[in-house]
């Protein structure tokens, strides 16, 4: 007699509706016609973010549960609600860069610049199928950080990554490096998930369960085979820091942000980082929190080497979107750096409030940056190449200065979001206390050091730079892309002079720290 | 007796949002920068709109706190957290903070309405508008912060806003390097202020007043006295005090109405506001710090004068006795708390009839084609008969002219300052008297003898938009000095704030000082009457005595900051720049070289190849799992 599980609807339901909307998407592309299909989508995407932003604020106002959801699948709790809330925040803005469809392939299977693409644009052809697989994304990315079982995790994993990969080789214009960038995200990808994914047998193999709490049960016990143990959480640990992009795994970071189309790759360096980390955290702190001691120190040597590499690499870059991906990579640096901050409940508590504030204010403002990079174009496309970046000031002077207050919330420089994200960070690695932990967050602050050179080396150029005569032209922007940038903008300064009610809002959701 | 224990506001009323006084006027600026040139039409109106908004506020917020009882009259409004744990932003309303916005809010708002008139054909009123708005919301923040941190946002906006009016008028060279000179004078004071807040933080681990102040007592005395002189050179470069004065002069170049507001009624007053906030746990009576503030402001007084008596430039005269006036308030701020409700009564009437001449010096320039020249003035009275009425109210009350304003407050704080210091009382009277030899040769060469003006010069009396604020401002110099000395109204108002003598001071009017101090300025005015209403005033600038020279040229002051720090400073430069070429280029080229030629290495990994980037995931997975059986096995 098997009896049926109880699933508690009304937790997952962010998840649902995204997932619902997904699958109505496709059946719009499949069963719409071609002239409406856009018209039904754009709608159809932002309702359902924005319902699923609803449920998210409902929940939380209802009470955070205490208990696992879905027979113990997945942990809906305080930090999953702000992540959740984070994400929809940043695929809804992101979606409305996704709208302008002047960044898309017309017709994904079409040779690039062929005649078939031709017909495709001049036939009104355009297909339309970023969305539900943007759609598809982002409910990966929700439930990956709430897994709470390593399977579903993995299965979240792929949910968010394959659209992604696909997502990746749809830029309209640079369509073979777009097309590179997707294939080595695939193979990439899908090697590093092999990696996770046999993390998870070894782990397996050791504990006799794939549940975080039960994982963490089990080495409580401590008398399973080691050599199971510490291979399996390299493995894993190989898996997310992939993701989230750390040194040694950071290597496609820059090639598949370059070539992804730009709102895409807005998605990617926000949401998807916000994703990887809450499920970084959720492993290390729930299934593998016993064991701090053995995975700090192993961790203190990756955050090191991601930060250097991000900084150091950022210097030499002339590709504005390569430069972004390696100040994302130092980012990744510095927030590793909260992951190791573990102590009582009071110190866990400090430092998940800080990181979950760090996720947030990070992605606001490289959404807007990357909101930028689409409005300035040559002929062929997006003006990648910095030196098309001279005296940009000059000709516009609204957009390279919010580009340049963009760049300087990345330096974390006082009264941005930038400052205050590091700050929280920073403050509760400093806290716990120990001189290797400080020592890092030294190393940290001469890292921000070096990566302000390179952003302010940007703003330089842009303002103190005579233009050239066949500068890039800065399009008008559409309505969409103006209110992203305007509310990048607005949250960056809000963020970096009235912290304050944000803050308690992560302190709040990292007050009763993962479910057990 | 000591100033009462801060507490946090509570109830509702204005002083919940007094917070408004900040952002109207800021919100003012933000709407006439942002809106461009769709604002130019009525932005004015609306700079003077949220001035005259932010007075109403600081005067429902003043009749409220005086109706609590004296012990609940510091109430701190906390706003918001800024940086957890070091800073927050909130608002401290006390009769202190309340005596500057309602200085600042209601001169500030007559000068506003002034310059509607004085700015109505420069094509970019409304950026001076904004500018004005500007300035005034970062004053209110400065004297309404209940902490260090917040005080020096507001400290460093004015410096801002003052930067941007001494350079408004841009394309004239002058005014840009005089813009330059203040911003780079006053770093060195802002330098001061940061330090003191360093050492203040380490020591007492807070910047909020309401934790600092309490445990003042606890530092040790060396400690206490660096806190006190390093605030001291912050309060220098804001106030223009000796040593960090020469800015002052030079900040002239400036539009007339911000020399009026920034430079002689409000911002060259925080100093004072600082030495007086801090005094109670910094400048305690008798303190070394005391006395070093009673040197510096006595030391000023007199070289403000003595430059006041030689400027044939009508605005540097008054500015060279804005310096002189500071020095007394700092003088009195020196003593403790038997002058602290002088240096701000003198303060207080000084910013009405400092403005009041400002502004007429300004109408006379408005009439005169922007001559500043006095020397080519006189006669003016019956051509500018307003004008000259405000203005000579003004003069008899910055001289201490009996019952009007300045007479009571520069009494005061000479009387205070004789019971203090006998030396400093008299070289206080001594500078009085050099004040009524200045400003009457002001007046005469002005308004009285033979006209000397340009050929091209139809002076004509100033609009009603002009002529009004200076009705309003010299009544207040009239009047306003009696109703703050007379039964000691300011001192028992402030003394929740700032303390008070346990003996309230009488006002003796027949005091031997305060006979001497009138025979002195009657000698100065009366020699100024000869030397300048009796013979006659040349076009052309004589070449002048020794002690002349001496006062034309600011008393060497920039000749010796040139000699003193610009040259070695430029010997310096170079010394660096050579040393720097050979020494330390090739350790900073080689660390830039070091990191940029590692990072054009580390690039060369960046191959683009999968397969290379699966095999630095591959080798990545082989070292953590290494790394851990490690540690494991530690």
């Amino acid at each position: 007699m098997i009896t049926a599980p109880t699933i508690e609807y009304f937790q997952l339901a962010p998840l649902l509706v995204l997932l619902g909307a997904a699958v109505v998407g496709v059946l719009v592309e499949a069963f719409a016609p071609r002239y409406l299909r856009r018209a039904i989508h754009v709608p159809l995407t932002l309702l359902s973010l924005v319902g699923a932003f609803a449920l998210v604020i409902l929940q939380t106002i209802r009470g955070v549960p205490t208990s696992p959801s879905a027979m113990g699948a997945v942990a809906v709790d305080g930090p999953t609600l702000f992540i959740w809330g984070t994400i929809l925040v940043l695929s809804f803005v992101s979606v409305l860069l996704i709208n302008d469809e002047e960044q898309f392939v017309p017709s994904a299977a079409a040779v690039p610049g062929s005649a078939e693409e031709e017909k495709a644009i001049t036939e009104g052809n355009a297909h339309t199928e970023v969305y539900p697989l943007a759609l598809f994304a982002i409910a990966g990315m929700l439930l990956f950080p709430a897994s709470n079982d390593l399977l579903i995790m993995f299965v979240a994993l792929e949910v968010m990554s394959l659209p992604l990969y696909l997502l990746c080789g749809l830029a309209r214009r640079r369509r073979l490096l777009s097309q590179e960038a997707s294939v080595k995200y695939f193979l990439l990808g899908a090697f590093s998930s092999a990696f996770f994914l046999y993390g998870t047998a070894l782990l397996y193999g050791y504990a006799g369960s794939v549940d975080l709490h039960a994982i963490s049960q089990a080495l409580a016990v401590a008398n399973g085979t080691d050599t199971l143990l510490y291979i399996g959480m390299a493995m894993l640990g190989v898996g997310l820091l992939f993701k989230i992009g750390a040194a040694p795994f950071q290597a496609w970071k820059p090639d598949v942000y370059q070539g992804a189309p730009t709102p895409i790759t807005a998605l990617m360096a926000s949401g998807t980082l916000v994703a990887a980390f809450g499920a970084l955290l959720r492993v290390f702190w729930v299934a593998l929190g016993n064991l701090d001691w053995n995975w700090t120190p192993i961790m203190w040597g990756v955050a090191a080497l991601t930060m250097v590499v991000g900084s150091i690499l950022a210097i030499t870059q002339t590709d504005i979107k390569r430069m972004l991906a390696y100040s994302s990579i130092a980012h990744a640096g510095f927030l590793l750096i909260g992951v190791m901050a573990v102590g009582d409940a009071g110190q866990n508590a400090l430092a998940l409030s800080g990181l979950l504030f760090y996720l947030l204010t990070y992605g606001i403002t490289t959404v807007g940056a990357f909101a930028i990079v689409t409005l300035v174009r040559d002929p062929g496309g997006e003006a990648w190449h910095l030196s098309r970046w001279a005296g940009l000031g000059k000709r516009s002077p609204k957009l390279a200065g919010l580009f340049a207050f963009f760049l300087l919330a990345f330096a974390g420089i006082p009264l941005t979001s930038g400052f205050f994200g590091k700050y929280a960070v920073f403050r509760s690695a400093v806290a716990l206390g120990e001189a290797w932990l400080t020592g890092l967050v030294v190393l940290a602050v001469v890292a921000s050091a070096a990566a302000a050179f390179f952003y302010v080396r940007v703003i330089v150029l842009m303002f103190f730079s005579d233009p050239s005569a066949d500068g890039p032209t800065v399009v008008t922007p559409s309505w969409a892309t103006s209110a992203v940038v305007g509310f990048s903008a607005f949250a960056t300064v809000a963020l970096g002079v009235f912290p304050q009610p944000v803050l308690d809002l992560a302190e709040k959701a990292a007050k009763t720290l993962f479910v057990q | 007796m000591e100033p009462v224990e801060i507490l946090s506001h509570t109830g509702g009323g204005v002083i919940s949002v007094a917070w408004l006084m900040i952002a109207l006027p800021l919100i003012g600026a933000a709407i006439l920068l942002i809106g461009g040139r769709a604002t130019n039409k009525w932005g004015h109106f609306l700079a003077v709109l949220m001035s005259v908004a932010a007075f109403v506020v600081a005067a429902l917020a003043f009749f409220q706190l005086i109706g609590l009882d004296p012990a609940q009259r510091r109430q701190s409004v906390h706003l918001w957290d800024f940086i957890p744990g070091v800073a927050d932003i909130g608002l401290l309303i006390d009769p202190l903070s309340i005596a500057f916005c309602l200085l600042i809010t209601f001169v500030g708002s007559l000068i506003h309405i002034y310059s509607i008139g004085y700015m109505s054909h420069d094509p970019d009123r409304r950026r001076f508008f904004a500018y004005l708005n500007l300035f005034v919301a970062a004053m209110l923040l400065l004297v309404l912060a209940d902490n260090y941190v917040a005080l020096f946002i507001g400290w460093e906006g004015v410096g801002l806003a003052s930067y941007l009016l001494i350079g408004f008028w841009q394309y004239k060279p002058s005014a840009a390097v005089a813009a330059k000179k203040a911003f780079v004078v006053n770093r060195v004071g802002d330098f001061g202020l940061l330090v003191a807040m360093f050492i203040i933080f380490a020591q007492f681990g807070s910047l909020q007043f309401a934790e600092v102040f309490p445990a003042a007592g606890e530092a040790s005395q060396g400690v206490s006295t660096a806190i006190g002189l390093l605030l001291l050179l912050g309060a220098c470069g804001k106030s223009a005090q000796l040593p960090l004065q020469s800015w002052l002069l030079d900040a002239m170049e400036g539009p007339t109405p911000v020399s009026a507001l920034i430079h002689a009624a409000t911002m060259v007053t925080a100093g004072v506001y600082l030495v007086v906030r801090s005094g109670s746990a910094f400048f305690p009576e008798g303190s070394t710090a005391g006395l070093v503030v009673t040197i510096v402001g006595v030391a000023t007084l007199l070289a403000g004068a003595i430059i006041g008596t030689a400027k044939d430039d009508i605005k540097k005269g008054l500015a060279g006795s804005t310096m002189s006036q500071i020095g007394y308030m700092m003088l009195a701020a020196g003593i403790g708390p038997a002058g602290y409700a002088f240096a701000i009564a003198h303060l207080i009437s000084h910013g009405f009839f400092k403005a009041d001449l400002f502004l007429g010096a300004g109408s006379v320039m408005h009439a005169m084609n922007d001559e500043v020249d006095m020397r080519r003035y006189g006669g003016l009275r019956k051509v500018l008969p307003i004008t000259f009425v405000t203005f000579f109210i003004g003069y008899l009350a910055i001289i201490g002219f009996p019952l009007l304003s300045g007479y009571f407050t520069k009494d005061g704080i000479i009387e205070s300052v004789m019971h203090h210091n006998a030396i400093l009382g008299w070289l206080a009277v001594v500078g009085a008297g050099i004040t009524g030899f200045y400003m009457t040769r002001m007046v005469v060469m002005t308004f009285f003898g033979p006209k000397r003006w340009d050929e091209k010069a139809h002076p004509h009396e100033s609009p009603a938009v002009m002529t009004w604020p200076l009705i309003i401002l010299s009544v207040f110099s009239i009047g306003l000095g009696a109703y703050l000395i007379l039964s000691n109204r300011l001192m028992v108002f402030l003394a929740p704030a700032v303390g008070r003598p346990e003996e309230l001071p009488h006002f003796a009017p027949f005091a031997v000082t305060g006979l001497a101090t009138l025979a002195l300025v009657a000698v100065g005015a009366g020699l100024a009457i000869v030397k300048y209403g009796r013979a006659e005033v040349p076009v052309v600038q004589p070449r002048g005595s020794f002690l002349t020279v001496f006062a034309r040229r600011d008393l060497y002051g920039d000749a010796l900051n040139e000699a003193l720090f610009m040259r070695p400073g430029q010997w310096l430069t170079r010394f660096a720049v050579f040393f720097d070429n050979r020494g330390i280029d090739g350790v900073v080229n080689g660390l830039a070289a070091g990191v940029g030629g590692s990072s054009g290495r580390l690039r060369k990994i960046q191959t683009g190849y999968v397969r290379s980037y699966a095999l630095s995931i591959f080798v990545g997975a082989a070292v953590l799992a290494g790394a851990w059986f490690v540690v494991g096995t530690l």
